[in-house]
């Protein structure tokens, strides 16, 4: 039996979160003057020059799954500090402060929802919370929404957004690479379709699991991508970057990402993939 | 090989050792044969007491020692019959990870791991043990050529990291990397790890996946070096010290943590000071790890790899 075939009910509520303050902002880019109801019939890009703006899983819930059946899991996993891990501050002074300045659940959200009528597990990282870096809660919410698709036979569609890896969570962050693509090798098996979809920035500990494993692989336009950070490739060769490396449109050239698309056709693009993916033979 | 590097807080044994030397060109002449007896047994308790209360960043030292065993010494001392393999297939030979067969206590095994160099010329060749994209997929050949033969595979890992160059991103670094952390937690023969001197990193990992993971008392293994940590959450290259202790990289932290299974012992001094000891310990360790592990049926053993990974992390909820 094809995944699609086997149909959950959610029944959710959508999360109204709200807008970035302001009636207008200026894009970074282009300086053009941005309304905010502009921003919004746009996906949050800049309707002059298609800058996309790093939005968080709210949004992209908002944008992707239709109405009413946007429903979050597992919010309640915390990060822990392990390794009682001091630098200039304690960790656990960051993530008190984290967490008390955001109402994010962690460097990611996940939940299920229908996009164009199919159900889907779906995680989505917050660049708002530590940059987005990969610690054990990334991990573990990651393959718990994973083992919700593979339980309930629905395609697995993760948003990346991510400096890297957690460092204040040492080897057990770099363990959640390895923990996840464990997970996807299981998910492959069951024959269910798992989407990447890569947004700015992907690179470090995410790129190299979970971010690059996906059946297909959707980039968004000039989203920065890459396993080493472009300041650390310019200190190793002692010599500038051209223009465009690491973007996703440069990936699409070198054949290590499917397609570059713009998030107001996100939400079409997967559900035709989906449908494909979906298959006419039952086994 | 010895290249006559002294670690700092190996000074004291230094002297010592210096002062017995100079005590012996004049034992012809004086009656001191007790009292060398004697230097030589406090030099044997300093130096056993200075290994015993090693800080993190000592075992660091030790795990970057020019004199230190890496990979291909292993490969021809604690295993037999090492033929060599080359290539990705696509687009070269990267020798900063080398590859290939080997027997083990009578076993053929598939053997992968990464390679420094000794001088600047051979680190030059051998890019100071920091793979490029075509290492991590010859390793999965490599891999693949394990499943079709029923090989076990050993995994030896010494890297500062995966190589970050221009060239290494335009190939894909990242997929190669991911793609090898795919395999190893589906590939249906046993795989042991052994993490030998520096584990840093998605470079480490990157051939590090395996049914038991095992570190030798020196190495270390973190999700960055203490160097490049300092200087991202201090700000400055200085703290590396600081950061080698938060980062709580050891093998005797990491067993605590379930990153690794088992800890290798090292002679007294390090696995350099006598690497004929070092070579029997590995071949007898891996010997016994595989015969335990080829008694496990193939499908329990994949799910056990899987759920072990899936066991890693700390989280409240
Ligand atoms: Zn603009």
């Amino acid at each position: 039996m094809a995944w699609f075939l086997r149909k959950t009910k959610n029944i959710a509520e959508s999360q109204q979160r709200e807008m970035p303050d302001g009636l207008w902002t200026k894009c970074p880019q282009c300086s053009a003057v941005l309304y905010r109801k502009e921003l919004e019939e746009h996906a949050y890009t800049c309707s002059s020059c298609s800058q996309h703006f790093r939005i968080g899983s709210t949004k992209y819930a908002s944008l992707l799954f239709d109405a009413g059946t946007w429903q979050e899991t597992d919010r309640h996993i915390r990060s822990a500090d392990p390794l009682d891990f001091v630098d200039t501050r304690p960790y656990k002074a960051r993530l008190k402060e984290a967490y008390a300045k955001s109402d994010l659940p962690d460097a990611v959200t996940t939940g299920t929802g229908s996009i164009e009528g199919i159900p889907v597990s779906f995680g989505c990282m917050n660049f708002g919370f530590v940059g987005g870096s990969m610690g054990s809660v990334v991990g573990e919410k990651f393959v718990r929404a994973g083992r919700r698709a593979l339980e309930q036979r629905m395609p697995f569609i993760f948003i990346s957004a991510s400096g890297g890896a957690r460092m204040q969570e040492a080897a057990l962050s770099l363990m959640q690479m390895a923990k996840t693509s464990a997970f996807l090798s299981e998910l492959a098996e069951a024959g269910l379709p798992y989407i990447s979809i890569l947004t700015d920035p992907t690179t470090g500990g995410v790129s190299a699991s979970y971010a690059m494993l996906g059946d297909v692989i959707i980039a968004e336009p000039k989203a920065l991508i890459g396993f080493a950070g472009p300041r650390v490739i310019e200190q190793t060769i002692r010599k500038k970057l051209p223009e465009g490396f690491q973007r996703s449109e440069f990936l699409l050239e070198h054949g290590f990402v499917d397609m570059v698309v713009h998030r107001s056709d996100l939400k079409a693009t997967l559900a035709r993939v989906l449908r494909h993916l979906g298959g006419s033979v039952h086994a | 090989m010895a290249s006559n590097v002294t670690l700092e807080f190996e000074r004291p044994i230094i002297d010592l050792e210096s002062k017995i030397r100079e005590m012996r060109a004049l034992v012809d002449q004086l009656d001191i044969e007790p009292q060398i007896s004697e230097l030589e047994r406090q030099v044997d308790d300093l130096r056993a007491d200075i290994y015993r209360n090693l800080t993190r960043w000592q075992r660091v030292q030790i795990a970057r020692h020019p004199d230190r065993p890496y990979t291909l010494d292993y490969l021809t001392q604690s295993f037999d019959d090492f033929v060599e393999l080359h290539g990705d297939r696509a687009f070269r030979d990267d020798p900063a990870i080398v590859a290939g067969l080997a027997r083990i206590g009578g076993r053929s095994v598939v053997v992968v791991g990464h390679q420094k160099g000794r001088d600047t010329k051979t680190n030059l060749h051998r890019n100071f043990g920091m793979p490029n994209p075509e290492g991590y997929r010859k390793a999965y050949r490599m891999f693949q050529l394990a499943e079709k033969f029923s090989l076990p595979v050993v995994c030896l890992l010494d890297t500062p990291g995966a190589f970050p160059g221009l060239e290494a991103e335009e190939r894909g670094q990242a997929e190669a990397i991911a793609k090898n952390l795919l395999e190893m937690s589906r590939l249906r023969v046993p795989i042991i790890v052994v993490i030998i001197g520096e584990g840093a990193s998605g470079g480490a990992l990157g051939i590090g996946v395996g049914d038991r993971i095992l570190m030798l008392e020196n190495a270390w293994y973190s999700v960055i070096a203490p160097e490049s940590c300092s200087s991202i959450l201090w700000r400055s290259w200085e703290y590396k010290e600081q950061a080698a202790e938060a980062l709580k990289l050891t093998a005797t932290d990491l067993i605590q943590h379930g990153v690794i299974d088992r800890i290798i012992p090292e002679p007294v001094g390090g696995a350099h000071r006598d690497p004929n000891t070092m070579f029997d310990t590995l071949r007898s360790v891996i010997c016994e790890e595989l015969d335990e592990l080829s008694n496990i049926r193939v499908d329990k053993l994949v799910t056990r790899r899987r759920e072990k990974f899936y066991a890693m992390g700390v989280w409240n909820e």
